[in-house]
């Protein structure tokens, strides 16, 4: 894709090591504590820092966002690929959990459950979190998947070897291996679209506004406004991953 | 293609509860529980030569040999298992050419070379250097120059460099224990460091990988002694069999309590995962986990290597129950990867829920492909053991 890698170079990461002792001191010292939902940058980097909320009060699992990503990113139509999906959500009132995502929730959904036996419901939608400190990253053998400066996570088709370690590594389900391309593939954030200034195709057709896409950094933005206005938390935040992906609402069921 | 597609069709019918819709495919299949498996019996079965030399053990002269060979044959092709389940095989020398320093999938080329180049193949050089000069020397036709290239060029017999020959290989032998250790400690180290995972993520995971290929190594080394025995029909030499076996039975006492630890501390931990893993360990994995692997891969054995140490029945018994305690204990520790590698992935890494496993039988992920490079590893050493056969060793 030509993008720049953010991941040091073997001589990079020499220097830092060497440098390490120093530079752990120095950061503990000089730099303030970032807390888990804003995920900590890079020091000094300039430039926008992608990150994507989610408002899992205005999700309706009408299923578009997943239709729109098929569509505009080459998703194989087989209900076993996915880069964004649907889950939903039913908890009845004798506690049982019920979870479904028929087909990614492209079709959209039916609730099964007769309406008295249920306590509460809703959707969550998931896509990769584009995790700041991410496993996929660190484990891939030849840096296929890697960081673009924006902290979008991104994989490099032409150099990944297949190997699916990256799919074993991330918590989240957010993998899949492309069964035409051969490599692996999951969400890019549209980084197509979003370099060019647009909205990802999914926030763009989502009809109530539930998808947020925006930069960390723009503190005027819609993304930084929607965190300060909700009460948000990321997937799994005790396998600090530095997930930028935010949910507002999210229930304690969803993993 | 459409095969691929009939395939996950079919795994979708067979999901329990809840799973990330991806989760469908099972990425790792039994390519990579051959290839952790592979790793131990080199790891094991040098790690039982190094024993020999190192501390001196004089009974089980008759087996070092056979354990070094051993070892070189199952690692010639210890890669190609993971090669061949590749997407992308053709891309797999990327690993060694642009490798991702923080991944533990990436070192793998490396250790591996090390391990193959600097530790094995040398020890063998120097060990039989000797021998290959002198049946350069013998042998008549191609057999001649297949000895003369394996000198490469050095003739040298006196007593003066058949000294430095077995100064160098102790040292290589010293060097070697810990480059073994490393190869399958590191093993287990590409299961233990996925946090994502809590059926793999353990720090115990790379010593309990290290003993089991240990246990796996040692039987091995002891099926291919008793083997080799009858095929040459030599009297098998129960001193020897009697060591390894009790060597065997050390090594699994310490690998069950490894095991068995790192299962206590789970259960009494009991974190997020704790109701998902005990599901999947009284369901999916009841048959190879509590009946393969620790039924008759474990306990049996034990319980028969144990009785031999207090109460030593006839040669001709002891003889067959050694030759069953090493095939139960390979088979268990195959099945110890087969629950590692894929009973990690049949459970939902949002824990509500699993998908199966269907062996294939065809396809770069079937089991042909799999007894292929099982099969492979085993001609090589029939091959080696009759290029440079350890009984017929010119005697000094
Ligand atoms: S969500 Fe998964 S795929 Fe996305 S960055 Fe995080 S670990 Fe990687
Ligand atoms: S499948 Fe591709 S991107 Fe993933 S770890 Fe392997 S080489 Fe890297
Ligand atoms: S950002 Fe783009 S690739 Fe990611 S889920 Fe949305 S539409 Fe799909």
């Amino acid at each position: 894709m030509g993008i720049k890698k953010s991941r040091p170079s073997r001589r990079e990461f020499l220097k830092s090591a060497s440098a390490l002792t120093g530079v752990a001191v120095a950061t503990f010292i000089g730099a303030p504590f970032n807390g888990v939902v804003i995920a900590s940058e890079p020091a000094g980097a300039k430039g926008p820092w992608y990150g994507y909320g989610i408002d899992i009060e205005k999700c309706i699992g009408c299923g578009r966002c997943a239709n729109a990503c098929k569509n505009e990113n080459n998703v194989p139509q087989k209900p076993y690929y996915f880069r964004t999906w649907i889950e939903q959500y039913t908890i009845k009132n004798d506690g049982s959990i019920h979870i479904e995502s028929p087909n990614g929730g492209v079709d959209g959904f039916e609730q099964k459950i007769p309406e008295e036996e249920i306590f509460k419901s809703f959707f969550v939608p998931k896509m990769c979190n584009h995790c700041h400190k991410s496993p996929c990253v660190q484990v891939c053998p030849v840096g296929a998947t890697y960081d673009s400066p924006e902290g979008v996570v991104l994989i490099d088709d032409s150099y990944c070897i297949g190997c699916r370690y990256c799919v074993q590594a991330c918590p989240y389900g957010c993998r899949y291996i492309h069964p035409e391309k051969k490599v692996v593939d999951k969400c890019s954030l549209c980084y197509h679209r979003i370099k060019k200034g647009m909205n990802p195709a999914c926030v763009e057709v989502c009809p109530t506004n539930a998808r947020i896409f925006g930069d960390l950094r723009d503190k005027e933005g819609p993304l930084v406004e929607f965190l300060r206005t909700h009460t948000c938390q990321v997937l799994k935040p005790h396998l600090n991953t530095g997930s930028k992906l935010y949910y507002n609402a999210l229930s304690a069921e969803v993993r | 293609m459409e095969n691929h597609y009939d395939h996950l069709q079919e795994m979708l019918t067979r999901v329990d509860g809840f799973i990330y819709p991806n989760e469908i495919e099972l990425h790792w299949g039994i390519l990579v529980v051959v290839y952790p498996y592979v790793t131990g019996l080199v790891a094991g079965a040098f790690i039982l030569a190094s024993l020999e030399r190192v501390f001196n053990v004089k009974v089980l002269k008759p087996t070092y040999h056979i354990a070094l060979l051993t070892a070189l044959a199952f690692l010639l092709t210890a890669t190609l298992p993971l090669v061949s389940h590749l997407s992308q095989p053709g891309r797999a020398f990327q690993i060694m050419v642009t490798p991702n320093p923080n991944s533990a999938m990436a070192i793998f080329g490396f250790v591996y070379l090390w391990y193959l180049m600097v530790v094995l193949l040398l020890e063998i050089w120097f060990d039989y250097r000797r021998d290959i000069v002198i049946w350069s020397r013998e042998k008549k036709g191609l057999l001649k120059w297949v000895y003369k290239i394996m000198t490469i060029g050095i003739f040298d017999l006196s007593p003066k460099s058949i000294e430095w020959d077995k100064k160098i290989g102790y040292f290589i032998t010293v060097v070697g224990i810990p480059s073994a250790f490393l190869l399958h400690g590191y093993v287990g180290f590409i299961f233990g460091s996925v946090k994502a995972n809590p059926w793999w993520s353990s720090v115990l995971m790379p010593v309990i990988f290290l003993f089991s290929a240990m246990v796996s190594g040692i039987a091995l080394v002891m099926l291919v002694y008793m083997i080799v025995s009858f095929i040459r029909r030599v009297k098998i030499d129960m001193k020897v069999l009697d060591t390894i076996a009790k060597y065997l039975f050390y090594i699994l006492i310490i690998d069950f309590s490894l095991e068995a630890l790192d299962q206590i501390h789970r259960i009494y931990e009991a974190e997020e995962s704790f109701e998902i893993i005990s599901l999947l360990v009284s369901g999916k994995l009841s048959i190879t986990l509590g009946l393969i692997q620790l039924f008759l891969g474990t306990l049996i054995p034990l319980f028969a290597l144990g009785l031999f140490q207090l109460y030593k029945p006839a040669n001709r018994i002891r003889k067959w129950v050694y030759f069953i305690v090493g095939f139960l204990v390979l088979i268990g520790i195959f099945f110890m990867r087969w629950n590692v590698v894929i009973g990690g992935q049949l459970f939902s890494k949002s824990f509500y829920g699993f998908t199966s496993f269907k062996l294939q039988l065809i396809g770069s992920e079937g089991l042909w492909m799999a007894i292929l490079w099982m099969v492979v590893p085993v001609l090589i050493l029939a091959f080696l053991l009759w290029l440079l056969p350890p009984w017929k060793r010119v005697p000094e």
